[in-house]
């Protein structure tokens, strides 16, 4: 152990531990900006670079970056001596000296870490003029970039090259012109992005933000040409009350419905229905292939891969293109609920489809991305028109003085609103395998699952695996989250080293309920555990976990599609992939 | 001037050589580049996306690099390279007035080519030939104790060559 005194408090910390550590330990909250810790993801940003959480370190010339410089044996450390306070305020009063004076019209204003900073720092002035950075502001289908903001604490890169190993942001240029960019400067739209928005959920600043596309739902609400129908996807239930004050876990379901209904959707309707339909054609597709290759036929690949998810799929079609016949076909859920209500609800309702508006609540900066796709398109008009994030649905109803929390629980609309707890799962890692299994078993076994609840799937580990016994035959799943955590496996198969029958990606770190577009949780892991919770508690309230006993499934099927992987399921219901590899640059 | 960055065959076998002598090792990147460099007088994005795919990196870090270090460049070199240095005996004895004087006549900036290929510009930091300040190197030649009036004649020593070259079969 390693004995130190910060302010005169001593303390005794292990070997390795970081001043900032040590000091937490006793109370003493040192200021940062660059740095960022997860805790149970491994994964920590200490570049050391903005100098914010400089401390005095006696018998030590220059001020010690507390992030980053490692406790010794009878170090004296001073946090708040005057020459630190003074330190830090001119290191703040530079880094504001090159920043936007923008905060009023900023869309991170009030989440924004730098605001935060120089309000707790007491700057009530800035005596610094130099070099002002002039960038142009790169807006994507669903991220928008500001590197006129960036304060280069490179957590995006960090996210974007380690934790994701996606490798777009990286810093370019030196000293005063240094910026975090895609390379050759190109726009996001023409790089590898996958959307997976990660690099927005950790930006402190509003250099990395999520498309506004709120003005286009309002037109759509305003005009009384169009039905405009909403579909929330699981994970936003979980997440959207803590925008409203509300303790992390605390399920909004019925909130939710009621709030959209005042902000006059005339249909609130449900992905977790469509993603009881994803079961049903993603889980065929898994039994296809599953009898083919225990039958021997050489053309059947196994495993199969979950293809639900936006970001997963860009990544693979721009790193793995020799890889594009793995992936299940099935669209994702979000598409899927497109596609069936601008044909099959559209005739229920005898109307065309370009005067119905499919609005998409969505955990996920990706989806907007998606959702432009033009693959998913009927002669240029859109299967889901607008895609708004957890966030932004949490300012358009304060916009519309809507306070979710005094509202009653309504029930979703029918027939798209009918679902499963198979359905709700999808939003946490995990989740669509165990759906899929649930319906998979017993269409393959024809018996009846002995349990609904498949603990070895669920957990938070990057990397997880379960052998589930199909009357005889193991099974075996892969679950990762996280793209770091999927190149992994993928390289497995790629070598032939892979022994997994089906395996389920998320892209973002806890799966949809730590998507790019949830309220912030800057980094605490607590609060997707309680939102995972949250999901699990839904799916064992409800009275169906199957997705093949939804009802309103049945009916779909009885009425319009006739069975799963039908002709019509087929053009309605999956897709093809691309490849997109080096295509970028091009 | 056109730059042509369509990848050649020839560029082509010449990377994979090199990343393939330096056994597709990411950490030799900033060797694997120089070298590439040196056969091909700049590196231009074609060349970046094939050195990320053989070292197996994102093209960005590859881009990262190249505008970190200021010896990289991705826009070609004139035939006649001029490099003003500007460290502190030189830049002390005006060798920023003799950058000035080179950019006015030449027309272009510093990490420019000039319009017909022939010149591009740039300033570096000692050569160590301080007692000659201020210094101006063209190619390996070098000129020392440079006047703002010296700078013309410099550019028309290689325009006549340029010409000499031209009107001989």
């Amino acid at each position: 152990m390693i004995n130190l005194r910060i302010d005169n408090k001593t303390i005794s910390v292990p070997q390795g531990t970081t001043i900032l550590e040590a000091a937490t330990k006793v109370g003493i909250d040192i200021p940062t900006l660059c740095h960022m810790q997860l805790h149970d993801m491994n994964i920590e940003n200490k570049p050391g670079g903005c100098r914010i959480c400089v401390v005095e370190v006696e018998g030590r010339k220059n001020l010690a970056p507390a992030c980053c410089t490692e406790v010794a044996e009878g170090m004296i450390c001073r946090t708040n001596s005057v020459r630190v306070i003074n330190a830090r305020r001119t290191v703040m009063e530079l880094i504001l000296s090159d920043h936007p004076a923008e905060c009023l019209t900023c869309a991170k204003s009030g989440q924004c870490e730098l605001q935060n900073m120089a309000h707790r720092l007491g700057i009530r002035e800035l005596h610094y003029t130099g070099g002002q950075s002039s960038y142009r502001i790169d807006d994507s289908p669903a991220i928008i970039r500001d590197p006129n903001k960036c304060i280069m604490c490179r957590r995006c890169e960090m996210m974007c090259n380690e934790v994701q190993t996606v490798g777009v942001l990286t810093a370019v240029q030196r000293g005063f012109n240094s910026v975090v960019m895609p390379a050759f400067q190109h726009d996001l739209m023409h790089s590898e992005c996958t959307f997976c928005g990660q690099c927005l959920a950790v930006c402190p600043t509003g250099a990395l933000t999520e498309v506004d596309e709120t003005g286009a739902v309002i037109r759509a609400l305003a005009d009384p040409q169009k039905i405009v129908v909403v579909q929330t996807a699981p994970a936003v239930r979980a997440a959207l009350g803590e925008e409203f004050g509300n303790k992390p876990g605390t399920l909004v379901t019925g909130k939710m419905v009621a709030a959209l209904r005042r902000l006059g959707f005339d249909y609130v309707f449900d992905t977790d229905f469509a993603a009881d339909l994803t079961i049903m054609e993603e889980g065929t597709e898994l039994l296809r292939r599953l009898n083919g290759y225990l039958k021997g036929d050489k053309s059947v690949k196994l495993p199969i891969l979950t293809s639900c998810c936006p970001a997963w799929v860009n990544f693979f079609e721009h790193q793995f293109p020799d890889m594009l016949d793995i992936p299940s076909t099935a669209r994702s859920p979000q598409q899927m609920f497109g596609s069936i209500a601008k044909t099959y609800f559209a005739e229920k309702l005898g109307i065309n489809r370009k005067n119905m508006v499919v609005v998409s609540i969505m955990p996920c900066v990706a989806k907007k991305y998606e959702r432009g796709r033009k693959e998913f398109a009927v002669n240029g008009n859109p299967d889901v028109d607008i895609v708004l994030t957890t966030r932004e649905l949490a300012y358009f109803l304060k916009l519309f003085n809507v306070d979710l929390n005094s509202l009653p629980d309504e029930e979703f609309d029918q027939p798209l609103g009918e679902s499963t707890g198979a359905g709700v799962i999808f939003g946490t890692t995990g989740g669509v395998i165990e759906a899929a299994v649930r319906t998979a078993y017993e269409l393959h076994t024809g018996k009846e699952l002995p349990r609904l609840d498949f603990d070895e799937l669920r957990g938070m580990k990057g990397l997880r695996e379960a052998t589930i016994d199909f009357d005889g035959l193991p099974l075996r799943i892969g679950i990762a989250h996280g793209l770091g955590n999927a190149r992994k496996l993928l390289e497995d198969i790629q070598s032939g080293k892979s022994q997994y029958h089906a395996i389920e990606i998320m892209s973002c770190p806890g799966g949809c309920i730590g998507g790019g577009g949830q309220p912030y949780h800057h980094g605490k892991e607590e609060i997707l555990r309680k939102r995972q919770q949250a999901i699990y508690l839904e799916d064992e309230l409800k009275t169906i976990r199957k997705s093949h006993e939804n009802p309103y499934i049945q009916k779909l099927y009885a009425e319009f599609l006739e069975k799963p992987m039908s002709a019509k399921a087929h053009s309605l219901l999956h897709t093809k992939y691309f490849n997109k590899h080096n295509l970028a640059h091009k | 001037m056109i730059i042509d960055t369509h990848l050649s065959e020839t560029a082509e076998v010449l990377i994979k050589s090199i990343c393939t002598r330096y056994k597709h090792d990411k950490h030799e990147l900033i060797n694997v580049l120089h070298e590439i460099q040196h056969h091909l007088g700049y590196l231009p994005e074609d060349v970046q996306q094939a050195i990320a795919n053989e070292l197996k990196i994102p093209v960005a870090k590859v881009y990262g690099v190249v505008t970190f270090y200021s010896f990289f460049t991705m826009i070609p070199k004139g035939k006649y390279n001029i490099s003003i240095c500007l460290g502190t005996a030189c830049y002390v004895r005006g060798g920023e007035l003799i950058l000035e004087e080179f950019k006015r006549r030449l027309n272009i900036g510093v990490g420019e080519t000039s319009a017909d290929g022939l010149f591009s510009l740039n300033s570096i930091r000692c050569v160590g030939a301080c007692g000659l300040a201020p210094v101006v190197t063209v190619g390996n030649k070098v000129y020392g104790r440079v006047t703002p009036q010296q700078v013309r004649r410099i550019i028309d020593e290689y325009i006549k060559i340029e010409e000499e070259l031209e009107i001989a079969p």
